[in-house]
């Protein structure tokens, strides 16, 4: 029998209140005694930037078990220049190497499938079973089941591509494949949802291509909203440019699909596409819920906004998309990141016995491609607010451009260049 | 803005925001909210400005001249407006502290 002492062995991890195993791992621990040990799940843009931020910030004291399914990272943002033919699956993939060996996290690449909160510890698919001090989960969204009638199971016929990786590839091949004159049609959810501005992106990119490669075609935007969510007159002139090719057409909320025929099928109306690319209604990432934390309308954690720790869960800090946002937060990698900072900040007080940091901050960069070249932005800084308990956007901060322009297309790739580093070199 | 002005005022603040209780690491913290366009500790892989090692006061005069709209930008004007001069101060102190 593989028990959790074997595992520990095996994995070189340090328990939960354990001090002899503490420190058995490659990053070296000041003073030979772990200050502390965190499991964190999800390699995404939260989970990868509180790895690297805690074991940076406490100069290597605290142990950090980075738990991802996923080998390698392969990131959201620019995925839709995958899909639009003006990036590979290459340049959006970046590995996990650093994060083991310039960091000392210790990588786990399984599923994890339970959460004992009281016990703390977390169980894996193929590794048993984790001890942790405190936790972070950073599980992105999940697709909330049979919220369309006849999507569910049929995600090769209907692609979401709202997860990187073979969804983007898939997408991108359809759309390849499809015949000139042929219709894309793009289904987009009620708020919220992850990465405001990204469908209104992809129509954009999508039709980049196909003004070149197929220009009788059409991109049909379903908007189950009632106006575009973001960035919305720049957007609306986008969609301008593509003028006969893109057609937008609001609160258009997806009622079925009828994946055979990839029909779209609407309040009142049904629309054949030929390729039918649905973005599903979503909530916090499934392992919220087998973590049995309380969610909001059934759909995103609360939290505290000084730890980031799921309210009425003690020693479970839970950071990016997952979220019930503050006031105008966007569900952003960007958002993720800075989320992952503030709980590693906070989890390295309370291991001191301080108080979490009461004036915390966040800010979000947003940008979108509007063709190959040109790109727009959102930007926006979130304060503490120690009265409303939660961060507040700072009214005359933040904004959009003034029009799209390629001196941020080349910010945009500048950026992915720097956050991936940021999280992963 | 004229920037021994502003310095001085910030001094000031300053002085009368450590009378409250502030983290340790409070300047650490908020220069972190930097990094995911300006890399970690201010060390830029490219295409964006590395604020690491800079001096304090020609930092403090690009942010006072973004914030002030004298130097044209494409969304640091937008952003810096979100900091007030004293998080900027420490933000600035951070960076050039940084090698």
């Amino acid at each position: 029998m593989f028990t959790r002492r074997d595992f520990l062995k095996t994995a070189g991890v340090a328990a939960a209140g354990s001090t002899t195993l503490a420190g058995l791992s490659a990053c070296a621990t000041v003073g030979g005694k772990s200050r502390g040990h965190v499991v964190i799940v999800g390699g995404g843009y939260g989970g990868a930037t509180t790895a690297k931020y805690l074991r940076m910030w406490s100069k290597g004291a605290v142990d950090v078990t980075l738990i991802e399914r996923n080998p390698t990272f392969i990131s959201c943002p620019i995925s839709n220049l995958v899909i639009g033919g003006i990036k590979q699956m290459e340049d959006i993939t970046v590995s996990y190497d650093n994060l083991k060996s310039k960091w000392g996290v210790k990588l786990i690449t399984d599923e994890v499938t339970a959460v004992d909160s009281a016990k703390r510890t977390v169980t894996t698919a193929k590794h048993g079973t984790v001890g942790y001090d405190r936790l972070v989960l950073s599980p992105g969204i999940d697709f909330i089941p049979n919220a369309v009638a006849g999507l569910d199971g049929n995600e090769e016929r209907v692609p979401h591509a709202w997860k990187a990786g073979p969804q983007t590839v898939l997408l991108r091949k359809q759309l390849q494949d499809m015949t000139d004159g042929g219709v894309f049609a793009l289904h987009i959810p009620k708020v919220p949802y992850r990465c405001p501005p990204g469908p209104y992106e992809r129509a954009c990119v999508v039709a980049n291509y196909l003004r070149q490669a197929k220009p009788k075609s059409k991109v049909l935007v379903l908007d189950a909203n009632g106006e575009i969510q973001s960035k919305k007159a720049l957007f609306t002139k986008a969609f301008e440019s593509y003028k006969g090719m893109i057609e937008y057409v609001p609160n258009s909320e997806l009622r079925g699909v009828d994946a055979a025929s990839r029909t779209a099928e609407l309040e009142f109306d049904k629309i054949k596409a030929d390729v039918l690319n649905v973005i599903p209604p979503m909530r916090a990432g499934n392992i919220a819920m087998k973590a049995g934390l309380p969610l909001i309308n059934d759909r995103w954690v609360d939290v505290d906004w000084l730890t980031l720790e799921a309210k009425g869960v003690p020693g479970v800090h839970v950071i990016g998309d997952a979220l019930f946002p503050a006031p105008t937060m966007p569900k952003s990698g960007h958002m993720a990141n800075q989320h992952g900072k503030v709980a590693a900040a906070a989890i390295l007080n309370l291991f001191e016995g301080l108080a979490p940091n009461p004036t915390p901050v966040v800010m979000n960069t947003c940008y979108s491609f509007v063709d190959s070249k040109n790109v727009i932005h959102v930007a926006s800084v979130h304060q503490y607010d120690a009265e409303k308990k939660q961060p507040m956007p700072v009214q005359g901060a933040g904004g959009v451009s003034m029009a799209a322009n390629e001196l941020e297309g080349k910010a945009a790739l500048a950026w992915a260049k720097n956050i991936w580093a940021d999280m992963l070199a | 803005m004229n920037l021994k002005h502003a310095l001085a005022m910030l001094g000031l603040a300053g002085l009368s925001a450590l009378a409250h209780a502030q983290d340790p690491n409070l300047a650490r913290n908020l220069a972190a909210t930097c990094a995911n366009c300006h890399g970690t500790n201010g060390h830029s892989v490219g295409g964006m400005d590395s604020l690491a090692g800079e001096t304090q006061e020609k930092l403090m005069q690009k942010l006072m001249d973004f914030k002030s709209g004298d130097k044209p930008a494409t969304i640091m004007h937008q952003i810096v407006k979100g900091y007030s001069d004293e998080q900027l101060k420490l933000i600035t102190a951070w960076f050039a502290a940084q090698k």
